[in-house]
């Protein structure tokens, strides 16, 4: 049985939908993200999970009981909130103790389980500090342990990243799937943030106006986006308009406006005939003065720009048919930050496995 | 540079009406009287009347037991007035903090409305409310005959005082309360109720120790005015009513005894200074701790 069922929730603001007949399922012990743009309805879906708001019409379900009559004190779901909401007149030992204290439980066993979670976060020091004398990073982890000292069923996090700054945000990253797995405590995430989505989660949800437009593992919402946006909003993505002329064992033929025949991987229930989008990564493709024998598909273009970004370094190639292309080279030589200079004309090319179709309704 | 800045304007200001004032009140309060009111000299002036400094004015309030009555009994009517100022106002000031925003200004204006008529009218208004003829009184008196009791008078009782006390300054107890609750984050509500508060809970662990700033200014505007106040129990106390504020005011303006109305008006500021004090103390128990 799943731990949390969500059945055909939808919830409206007057005329607006924000959330629209979502279901899905979350398996005890998962790591499950909400991922979608800003006004998505991800935070709408939270709160009627945490019980702070009712949908307008189906079911939330934990461990198969209907949750509808359940006020948020007393449903065993704690929530992360993004700017932490510690409580300002109390100690950093004391907010942490809170649920404990909520919950009746004796001062002995409430000293040992906030020592406990403080010690779980390193941050048994600061237990007699207040929340506005320390950092941004330590009020995360006071607030993940507030959250989890109780050791709810299941742990709500929206956006707990969003107020950190870049590197403290990777760091805690790191944290919290080794706390995640630690505890062994069901995470429900929400973010918008595509890269922190791949990198913490099980499962990703990615949301679009209220639906949920895909449910799968990060490297299958990754590699086979279901859709143009799905393909669009994860990671960066060159999107070509394709039609179908023959399904192959081996593969796909597509008919590229103005490129002619493109090889792509076999895609399910593809049919001859229609139309859809070829998805293509970046670092899928090659760019290169001379056409490499092993690209299957290959197309001249000229340079119009590239992006240094240390690690790697990101070209547009304008293909002749008028398309611009992303490609993705690593530079891994040291001092070698580019191959090609803007104007060069440049052979681009990928693979017949590379790339993905996505079918459009 | 930081020794001058002891000469900044906010210093001088104090300097100027609040220290000095309170220096020359000391000073008077060591005085002998002047003879049709005001003080006597400080050097002889050679017609064989008193002058220089005493302490009689000080023994002599220790001399009776009916000073000490008067400011427990002025200490209780403020505390009363104090404490029944709070119920009435963290309700409002919370109701009002609640409302939609476009309404807020609006119900704080009506709450410091009555500021606009004169003060005197507003408790003579009382008088006639509480008074014999009023149906309060007549109401309240015809259920008492009907149970076969005695009529009682609603003015000119200590009731009819605290009446009046609360009346005038209620909106003192509002004001800062609603100045804080407005300022509290909704969502630490959110996060306590998620945390497993119920309604009750969250409000005494999170909306009311978060108000306590509120709370404390509220009621020291509240308690230091009532103990000053004469206006209220002259009009609607009885003559066993008498407060400090009375009994301050009648050295001065009645028995024409400056000096020992200066003793008592210090008197008065240091037990309220130590009361300030010790709620200071207490309020801060982290300070406490550490
Ligand atoms: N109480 C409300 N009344 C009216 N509209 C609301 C209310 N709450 C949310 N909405 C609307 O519902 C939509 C979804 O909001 P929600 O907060 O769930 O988005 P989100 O996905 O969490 O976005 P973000 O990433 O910006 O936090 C938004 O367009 C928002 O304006
Ligand atoms: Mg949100």
């Amino acid at each position: 049985m799943p731990l949390l069922e969500i059945r055909r929730v939808t919830r409206r603001f007057g005329d607006f939908t924000a959330v629209d007949d979502v279901s899905f399922a979350v398996e005890p012990g998962e790591f499950f993200t909400l991922l979608g743009p800003s006004g998505c309805g991800k935070t709408t879906l939270l709160r009627m999970i945490a019980g702070f708001d009712l949908p307008d019409a189906g079911q939330i379900l934990l461990d198969g009981r209907d949750l509808a009559d359940t006020p948020a004190e007393r449903r065993p779901v704690h929530t992360v909130f993004q700017n932490f909401a510690l409580f300002p007149h109390l100690s950093v030992a004391r907010n942490v103790a809170f649920p404990l204290r909520m919950a009746g439980l004796g001062e002995g066993e409430v000293k040992r389980r906030t020592a406990d979670a403080l010690d779980m976060v390193h941050l048994g020091e600061l237990a007699e500090h207040y929340p506005h004398e320390i950092s941004g990073g330590q009020k995360q982890r006071v607030a993940l342990a507030r959250g989890l000292v109780n050791r709810p069923r299941l742990l709500l996090l929206d956006e707990p990243l969003g107020a950190l700054d870049l590197k403290l945000r990777e760091e805690m990253q790191l944290e919290l799937i080794k706390l995640q797995r630690e505890v062994g405590i069901t995470f429900v995430f929400v973010t918008h943030a595509q890269n922190e989505a791949l990198a913490l989660s099980h499962r990703i949800a990615v949301m679009n106006a209220g639906r949920v437009e895909q449910l799968d593992e990060p490297s299958r919402i990754y590699g086979f986006p279901v859709n143009r946006f799905v393909a669009d909003f994860i990671g960066n993505c060159n999107l070509l308009e394709a039609e179908v002329r023959a399904v192959e064992a081996d593969g796909l033929r597509l008919s590229v406006a103005g490129l002619g025949e493109v090889r792509a991987p076999a895609a399910e229930g593809c049919q001859t005939g229609e139309r859809g989008l070829l998805a293509l990564r970046p670092e899928q493709v090659q760019v290169a003065a001379e056409a490499d024998p092993a690209w299957a598909n290959r197309f001249p273009g000229q340079v119009r720009d590239f992006l240094y970004v240390g690690d790697v370094t990101t070209y547009q190639v304008r293909l002749d048919n008028g398309y611009t292309l992303q490609a993705l080279l690593p530079n891994a030589a040291p001092g070698r930050a580019r191959f090609h200079e803007t104007g060069d004309r440049v052979m681009v090319g990928w693979s017949a496995q590379a790339g993905h179709y996505v079918r459009e309704a | 540079m930081t020794k001058w800045a002891v000469l900044s304007p906010p210093t001088l200001f104090l300097l100027a009406f609040f220290l000095a004032p309170a220096l020359i009140m000391v000073l008077a309060s060591f005085q002998y009287p002047g003879e049709f009111g005001g003080l006597a000299p400080l050097t002889d002036p050679g017609d064989g009347k008193e002058f220089g400094l005493t302490l009689e004015n000080h023994a002599f309030f220790f001399s009776d037991w009916l000073f000490a009555e008067i400011f427990a009994r002025s200490f209780a009517v403020a505390a009363a007035s104090t404490l029944i100022c709070l119920l009435l106002a963290y309700p409002v000031a919370w109701l009002i903090a609640q409302s939609p925003r476009r309404h807020r200004d609006l119900l704080v204006l009506l709450v410091i409305l009555p500021f606009a008529s004169n003060f005197l009218i507003r408790v003579y208004a009382w008088m006639i409310l509480l008074g014999p003829q009023a149906a309060l009184a007549r109401t309240l008196n015809g259920v008492l005959a009907a149970l076969g009791l005695e009529p009682v008078s609603l003015l000119f009782s200590p009731c009819a005082v605290l009446v009046g006390m609360v009346y005038v300054h209620l909106p003192f107890m509002i004001l800062p309360l609603y100045t804080n609750l407005e300022k509290h984050d909704p969502v630490l509500l959110d996060a306590a109720q998620d945390l497993g508060a119920n309604a009750w809970r969250r409000f005494w662990g999170v909306t009311w120790p978060l108000s306590l700033p509120g709370v404390f200014s509220g009621s020291a505007l509240v308690f230091i005015p009532v103990l000053g106040m004469f206006a209220i129990p002259d009009l609607l106390g009885g003559t066993r009513d008498m407060l400090i504020g009375n009994l301050i005011k009648d050295q001065f303006l009645g028995v024409r005894d400056w000096p020992f109305g200066a003793a008592l008006s210090i008197m008065l500021t240091l037990a309220v200074l130590s009361l300030a004090g010790a709620a200071a103390w207490l309020s801060k128990p982290k300070a406490r701790a550490a």
